[in-house]
C-alpha cells in the first residue's frame, strides 16, 4: 500500500505531480481479473535476459523454443542498439505495449512479452545464472509453474510507484505549517521519472540527513509551549468529521464490495491515464470518475460494524481517497500538454515515437491545492519553476 | 492453462479476542494459477454477496516480503510448500477435492485479534529491548574502512532476510519466538558495526522474548515452517551470546548494562 496522501491533502496540503506515475516494466502478467497483485521481478534481470515477440502473428501460440531465431523480434536490441534491453523504465514499458497491442503478445492470454535467458544460460552456464537470481527464478516459478531455466519468463508492465505526493519545500515542511512529509509520501526527488532504488534512497536521504537538521527549525521556536490540550474544539471536530465520513460509508449498505470499485476505477485509469495517454482518453476518464465515485458513496456495501477491525471499512475509507486522487491524476495528465519522462501523451512525440518535452511551458511542478470535492472544477493548480543554474536540460537518447 | 479447483474449506471464524472461535464450512471453486490470498479474496466476495461477514485476515506486500499475512493451513504454518510465505503459496499446491483447515498462527502470545488475524505485538517488544545501534552519521563512511569478511556478511544476510511473520512461533510446540529473537540480533552481532551494544542488546532481547514467549527444546519446527529457510544454528549463536554477556564485565569494554 502506498503512504496514504489523501487526508492530508483533502486538510489543505497541495499534491505535486500527481500524474507521474511510473510503470514498472518487468512484472509477471495477470491470469485472470481476480489477481490482486502482478508480482514484481528485479529489475535486475533485463541485465541478462533478452527481450522478445515473434516477428509472426502466428507465432504467439507456438511453444518458444520451436520459432527460429530469425522469426524473433528483439525489439529493445532493435530500436535501442546503444542500450538494449538495459532501456529505462518507461521506454521497455511502452514497447511492451507497442508489442502485445499490436497483436504479438505471448502467454495463454496473450498478455506479455519474452524475457529469454537462454542466450545468458549459453553463454554463463546455468550456475552463474543460478547464483546471480536464483531466487527470483524460484519466485517465478512459484507463482507461475513454469521453470525459467527451460522456457523464457513472461513479462508485462504494471503500475508500480507514484513519482508525485504532497508537495514539500526544501526543508520537507507540506503547505500545512508543521506538517513534514518525508519519502514515499512526498514528490521531491524523482520528478516525471524515477531510476531503481531511488526510492530507498529518498526514504534514507529524507530520514536520515535532511529532516534531523530542518523539523528542528520548526520544533524549537515551540520549546516551552503548552502541547495543545485535546479539549481544543479542533480535536472533537476532528473526531465527528472521522465518525461522519465513517457512518456515511457503513450506512450505504449498498450492493456491491469495496473490491468491486476499486477495480472499476483501477481499469478506467489503467485504460486512460496509463503507459500512454491521449486527451480523448483523459476527457472519458474525467467523465466516468466522477458518476463512479458517487455511486461508490451511495452504493458500497459494507458488512459488519465500525467497532473493532473492519477490513471492508478500512479499505473503503482507502478507496474513498483514491476516487478522489485519481480525479486530481487525469485532470493533471490532462493539462500537462508534452511528454516527460513516465508521462506520455500521444500527441506529443517525435517523429519516431519517443517522448516530445515542452520545456518552454511545462518547465514546472504542478502543486494542486484542494478547494473543495468536485475536484475537475474546484482544484487550484499552482506552478512551481524549475531553475537550472549549473546543468541544463538536455533530450536524452538510448538509440 | 488453469485448472479449476473445487475445494472445501475449514475457516477458524471470531469475533474479537474474548469470543469464542468455531470453524465454518465454504465451498468454493479456484483456479489454480491464484495464489492462497486470492482464493481467500474470492471467497470474500462470495461472502459479501450472500450478506456474510468477510474473513479477516492480515496481508499487505503479498510479494513475501513484509512478513504480515500467514496462517496455518492444514496444520502447517505458511501451508505445505517450504520456504513460501501464505502470499505466495499458490493452489496448484492442492488437489480438486481437497479439504483444506485455515486457522490463525496458535500461541499464547500471539492473541487472536479477528478470525485469522493475530496480534503479533510481542515481537516489537522484543525488537523494541534492542535499542538502537551506534552510527556515525553524517556522510556515508568509505566502505572499505570496516572490513567484513564474506561469510559474516552472507550470514548476516540470510539472518537479515527474517521478515518476522511469526510462523518460528506458531510452528513451535512450545510456542518459542528463539528463531525469530536470534534471526534478529545475529544480524548484527556478527557485523562491525553492531558490536557497541552487543551485549547489552542480547541480554535485553533474550530476556524479554522469555517474558512473552515458552521455551525452546530444539524441535527445529521453526527453521521448517520458516518462508526466509533460517536456520536454528544462529538459535545456537544467540545461547553463546547470551552465555558471554552474562559473564562479561561490561564495564571494561564500555558496555552500559541497559539498553
Amino acid at each position: 500500500m502506498p503512504p496514504p496522501r489523501g487526508a492530508p491533502h483533502r486538510k489543505g496540503a497541495a499534491f505535486a505531480n500527481p500524474c507521474y506515475t511510473q510503470i514498472h516494466p518487468t512484472c509477471i502478467p495477470p491470469s485472470d481479473e481476480f489477481q490482486s497483485k502482478l508480482t514484481l521481478m528485479s529489475e535486475s534481470l533485463r541485465n541478462d535476459g533478452r527481450i522478445w515477440v515473434p516477428k509472426n502473428l502466428d507465432d504467439v501460440n507456438v511453444d518458444a523454443a520451436s520459432i527460429p531465431e530469425a522469426e524473433r523480434d528483439y525489439y529493445l536490441e532493435r530500436k535501442y542498439p546503444a542500450f538494449g534491453n538495459l532501456v529505462p523504465r518507461d521506454i521497455a514499458s511502452r514497447n511492451a505495449k507497442t508489442a502485445v497491442d499490436s497483436g504479438r503478445g505471448v502467454g495463454p492470454l496473450h498478455n506479455g512479452v519474452y524475457l529469454d535467458f537462454s542466450d545468458a544460460i549459453g553463454r554463463l552456464g546455468h550456475d552463474t545464472i543460478a547464483a546471480r537470481y536464483g531466487n527470483l527464478f524460484e519466485m517465478y516459478e512459484r507463482i507461475t509453474g513454469e521453470d525459467p531455466y527451460r522456457v523464457p519468463m513472461r513479462i508485462y508492465p504494471a503500475t508500480h510507484y507514484t513519482m508525485g505526493g504532497l508537495w514539500v519545500d526544501y526543508n520537507l515542511q507540506t503547505t500545512i505549517p508543521g506538517l513534514f512529509a518525508v519519502g514515499e509520501a512526498n514528490f521531491s526527488d524523482h520528478g516525471a521519472n524515477r531510476l531503481g532504488a531511488s526510492a530507498l534512497m529518498q526514504g534514507l536521504a529524507d530520514g536520515y540527513f535532511v529532516l534531523p537538521p530542518t523539523i528542528a527549525g520548526y520544533l524549537a521556536p515551540q520549546l516551552g509551549n503548552a502541547p495543545l490540550s485535546t479539549e481544543e474544539p479542533v480535536f472533537a471536530q476532528a473526531e465527528a468529521d472521522a465518525k461522519e465520513r465513517i457512518d456515511r460509508l457503513m450506512g450505504a449498505k449498498g450492493t456491491h464490495s469495496v473490491d468491486h470499485y476499486h477495480r472499476e476505477l483501477g481499469k478506467i485509469i489503467w485504460d486512460d491515464c496509463g503507459m500512454a495517454r491521449n486527451a480523448a482518453g483523459l476527457e472519458k476518464a474525467l467523465s466516468e470518475i466522477p458518476p463512479l465515485r458517487e455511486e461508490f458513496r451511495r452504493d458500497v456495501k459494507i458488512l459488519g460494524t465500525a467497532e473493532g477491525v473492519n477490513q471492508s471499512l478500512e479499505k473503503a475509507l482507502r478507496v474513498d481517497d483514491f476516487m478522489e486522487l485519481a480525479e486530481l491524476k487525469v485532470r493533471d495528465a490532462l493539462h500537462r500538454e508534452e511528454s516527460c519522462g513516465c508521462h506520455f501523451r500521444e500527441e506529443h512525440q517525435t517523429p519516431e515515437g519517443e517522448a516530445l518535452r515542452d520545456d518552454e511551458n511545462f518547465a514546472y511542478v504542478a502543486a494542486w491545492e484542494y478547494a473543495g470535492p468536485d475536484i475537475a472544477r474546484d482544484a487550484v493548480l499552482h506552478k512551481e519553476n524549475l531553475v537550472f543554474d549549473e546543468v541544463h536540460l538536455t533530450q536524452r537518447s538510448y538509440k | 492453462m488453469s485448472n479449476m479447483l473445487k475445494l472445501t474449506l475449514r475457516v477458524w471464524r471470531q469475533d474479537g479476542p474474548d469470543s469464542p472461535g468455531r470453524f465454518e464450512t465454504y465451498h468454493t471453486e479456484i483456479a489454480d494459477d491464484a495464489s492462497f490470498l486470492e482464493m481467500l479474496d474470492y471467497v470474500n466476495e462470495d461472502l459479501i454477496a450472500k450478506d456474510k461477514e468477510p474473513i479477516t485476515f492480515d496481508h499487505d506486500c503479498r510479494e513475501g516480503i513484509c512478513g504480515t499475512c500467514g496462517v496455518m493451513i492444514n496444520g502447517q504454518a505458511h501451508g505445505p510448500q517450504k520456504a513460501t510465505a501464505t502470499c505466495q503459496l499458490h493452489m496448484r499446491q492442492f488437489q480438486s477435492g481437497d479439504t483444506i483447515t485455515v486457522e490463525p498462527w496458535r500461541a499464547a502470545a500471539f492473541p487472536v485479534v479477528k478470525d485469522l488475524m493475530v496480534n503479533r505485538a510481542s515481537f516489537d517488544r522484543i525488537i523494541e529491548s534492542g535499542g538502537y545501534i551506534t552510527v556515525s552519521t553524517g556522510a556515508a563512511p568509505e566502505a572499505n574502512l570496516t572490513p567484513v569478511p564474506k561469510d559474516a556478511a552472507d550470514a548476516a544476510m540470510d539472518a537479515a532476510a527474517c521478515i518476522g511473520c511469526g510462523a518460528c512461533v506458531a510452528a513451535c510446540p512450545n510456542s518459542a519466538a528463539q528463531l525469530f529473537t536470534s534471526a534478529k540480533l545475529q544480524h548484527l552481532n556478527m557485523l562491525p558495526q553492531g558490536q557497541a551494544e552487543r551485549w547489552a542488546r542480547t541480554e535485553n532481547m533474550v530476556e524479554t522474548m522469555e517474558e512473552y514467549f515458552g521455551s525452546c527444546t530444539n524441535h527445529g519446527e521453526c527453521q521448517e515452517a520458516c518462508p526466509k529457510e533460517i536456520t536454528i544454528d544462529f538459535i545456537a549463536m544467540m545461547n553463546r551470546d547470551y552465555l558471554k554477556a552474562k559473564l562479561s564485565n561490561r564495564r571494561r569494554g564500555g558496555q552500559r548494562t541497559a539498553g
